[in-house]
């Protein structure tokens, strides 16, 4: 009944502490601190959507997009490519002969030639692609089925292969090196290119075939276990793999920078592709030092060495030629995405500027209910 | 109910032991509600819709991505993504926006009770909310796996090399999923503080640096199975047309959400849309400060804090008794013929009401009444 100096805050400190305050003179208060952190009182910016903010952006946008679509789009319009499919799924193609009677077991190497003219001719460098399709690199189990170390060089995993590349690990009561399902199934065709000039005879064209994969797979990622030299030595005691021809250690015996695992297509080919339609660099053409086109236009021939067998999974093998721009290969896609999204933006610029226009009577404070 | 609130007080501490919040005055009730427990709710909201939103988005793209990978379950994005994604790369924007967002001050939220509205009506966070979040990140997801695989589909780098491989797109996918899941947070906040900005960007900055860490030469040699992204980041990221996808991707994904709410602000305001720009326009231009009428007073009303703190005034108040008013007005001193047979005193225990109701000190006097019974209420036109 005695509230006569009634104080809630004291009373909460005094209650749990009130034996031990006897000897301290002051109580400590249990207030927050006016802070404008604990206060939430800080100073903050406080951004909303105003017809001043959103319609200048959009415009903006699409007078930006625009013309980064049209470029795009150009730039792609005047990347030259060619494509040929040499699978050989039709009896009028070439390669019908080589695909029909390929055999795993076979020694004698199966060889079609493909012509094919070139409209226009082709400056600067000319890179020469292999493309497959319907080939799923992408799979959970093919991704996994290799082992990093051993490609690294480690001698022992070179001797024990990791347990992801079963079943491509042991063959023939050896460790398989390199193992695994991606390293199996690497792409051993071979693609020989001619120019049939105007008196009929052929010429062929010199095919690079250093620097088509990335430096940092070819310098820090792949390296042979114990040096490039003396690679027979290094690889004793594995075997190859199970669909391969040549054990890893021929893959290129005459340069020792590009033999064993470092071998450039091996490299390329163990850099696995995202989607089931892909292609991968396989040779480059120089351009040349005159100003003749590198590829005039005219007839070509394409010789395959058809080692690679894709139509049991319906799959199909096609070879690019293809110059290269900033922006890369020839794709539209970009080009016209920019110039879509540009426009829709712009155009929906316009349209909010009307409705605001005629609505914004309406958003007054005015109109607040009580 | 919700939550339950004891008062800390005389009665003991039974009510603040066994209550959600307590305190010791009624009036901070005002507080909790229409301040502390609006920001409550309204972050509370917030944070559940984005958080389904990030994570709905960053698994429908596998769902996409089955159809072109054999439906094999392989992972769009690198592992160490997939386990950092939620650790590192989005906790503490999200926790930033869950502590610090406000709509309107606490002064505003007082002034303007009504919008306590929508908490009552439960309109941010319902079925329809969740549905609408859902078939947001549908979309999010289509856009950021579909554009890349436009963009990517049988693309090289710049100098002829591979860029479509898995690496790659994992890397550019990832990066376009966070670029726009952190566009759609900045959407969401609404209070801009220092640390929230600072949360936003040094994450995005610990994406960078993570994965440019990540993917350098020392930690794969460390341990090459863990690492395997090896060099991905150096050669693609320099690549302009990857950077042309995320931006195109980023764009595409916020688009809809802007468009949507600006013509919901243009079209049909909620009450927080209509405050938040009259706060914008206060702020823009001050009011100037209310004019003062010197306030006409008969009597010190003020004294009436004198008796803040004593018993109560249950029967005071069901007396009936404060409503009485006296003829003439007075200005200070008072004899006794003035006073009525009220029975109070300006001093004493209670302060001169005697809950009997019979007088307590009659002998008082020459003194300005100062009970609770001259209380008069004015209203000041200006205010």
């Amino acid at each position: 009944m005695m509230a006569s100096s009634y104080n809630a805050k004291e009373e909460d400190a005094n209650h749990p502490g009130a034996a031990n305050h006897a000897g301290a003179g002051v109580v400590k208060s249990k207030k927050p601190d006016n802070t404008a952190f604990k206060q939430q009182r800080l100073p903050a910016w406080q951004p909303i959507l105003t017809a001043g903010t959103v319609l200048p952006a959009f415009f903006v946008i699409g007078l930006i997009f625009i013309p980064i679509g049209i470029g795009l789009y150009v730039t792609s319009n005047n990347i030259k490519e060619f494509e040929i499919d040499y699978t050989g799924a039709n009896i009028d193609n070439p390669c019908y002969d080589c695909a029909k009677n390929f055999s795993w077991n076979s020694t004698a190497q199966c060889v079609c030639a493909v012509t094919f003219t070139l409209e226009q001719p082709f400056e600067s460098n000319v890179f020469m692609y292999y493309g497959l399709s319907n080939f799923y690199q992408n799979h959970r189990r093919y991704v996994k089925s290799r082992d990093d170390s051993q490609l690294n060089g480690d001698r022992s995993a070179l001797m024990r292969p990791s347990k992801e590349c079963e079943p491509y690990r042991t063959g023939e009561g050896s460790p398989i090196a390199p193992c695994g399902a991606i390293a199996n199934s690497l792409f051993n065709d071979t693609l020989q290119l001619y120019h049939i000039d105007s008196n009929g005879t052929l010429n062929e064209i010199p095919l690079v075939k250093k620097g088509i994969a990335w430096w940092t797979d070819k310098h820090v990622k792949f390296r042979n276990p114990g040096g490039n030299n003396n690679l027979t030595v290094a690889f004793q005691g594995t075997s190859k793999p199970v669909n391969w021809k040549k054990p890893v250690f021929e893959l290129d015996p005459e340069d020792p920078e590009n033999n064993g695992f470092i071998n450039e297509d091996f490299i390329v080919w163990m850099r696995t592709a995202a989607l089931p339609t892909f292609r991968k660099l396989y040779r480059i053409i120089q351009k040349k030092p005159s100003t003749t086109p590198t590829l005039p236009s005219g007839k070509y021939v394409l010789n395959v060495t058809y080692n690679y067998p894709v139509l049991s999974f319906d799959g199909r093998k096609r070879m690019i030629l293809s110059t290269i721009s900033w922006m890369g290969g020839k794709n539209p896609f970009l080009g016209i995405a920019y110039i879509t999204v540009g426009s829709i933006c712009f155009f929906l610029g316009v349209v909010l500027l009307i409705i605001h226009h005629k609505y914004d009577n309406r958003n007054n404070s005015a109109d607040i209910p009580n | 109910a919700h939550i339950g609130v004891g008062i800390s007080g005389q009665e003991g501490m039974q009510a603040v032991l066994s209550s959600d919040y307590s305190f010791a005055q009624f009036r901070f009730l005002q507080r909790l509600l229409l301040v502390h427990g609006r920001w409550s709710y309204l972050r509370m909201c917030k944070f559940l819709r984005y958080f389904f939103y990030k994570n709905f988005t960053f698994t429908f793209v596998h769902f996409w991505f089955a159809f072109f990978c054999g439906f094999s379950a392989q992972t769009v994005y690198d592992e160490w993504f997939i386990t950092l994604y939620n650790l590192v790369y989005t906790a503490l924007p999200v926790l930033g926006m869950s502590l610090f967002d406000q709509d309107v001050n606490d002064v505003w939220s007082f002034q303007q009770p009504q919008l306590y509205v929508p908490g009552q009506l439960n309109l941010y966070f319902s079925k329809k909310a969740f549905f609408k979040c859902a078939l947001h990140s549908c979309y999010s997801s289509m856009v950021l796996f579909f554009i890349p695989y436009a963009a990517m589909h049988d693309t090289v780098r710049g100098d002829g090399k591979d860029v479509a491989d898995y690496q790659s797109f994992a890397l550019l996918t990832q990066t376009c999923l966070l670029f726009a899941v952190t566009i759609q947070l900045c959407l969401e906040m609404s209070y801009w503080t220092a640390v929230n900005t600072f949360f936003v960007l040094g994450s995005l900055v610990m994406y960078f640096a993570v994965t440019f860490t990540m993917y350098s030469n020392g930690m794969f040699l460390m341990s090459p199975s863990a690492f395997p992204f090896i060099g991905t980041a150096r050669n693609s990221l320099n690549q302009p047309n990857i950077w042309l996808t995320i931006l195109l991707t980023s764009i595409l994904c916020v688009l809809p959400v802007v468009t949507y709410r600006f013509l919901f602000i243009q079209l049909c305001p909620t009450i927080n849309d209509k405050i938040m720009f009259k706060v914008r326009q206060a702020k823009a231009s001050p009011a100037p400060p209310p004019r003062r009428t010197r306030i006409r007073r008969t009597s010190s009303r003020r004294s009436g804090y004198a008796f803040s703190h004593a018993q109560g005034y249950g029967d005071l108040v069901t007396s009936g008794r404060f409503l009485r008013r006296p003829a003439l007005s007075r200005s200070s001193g008072l004899t006794n013929a003035g006073r009525t047979t009220t029975g109070f005193s300006p001093m004493g225990r209670s302060a001169g009401y005697s809950p009997t109701g019979r007088p307590q000190n009659a002998k008082v006097s020459d003194v300005e009444v100062t009970s609770l019974q001259m209380y008069r209420t004015i209203t000041d036109p200006s205010l």
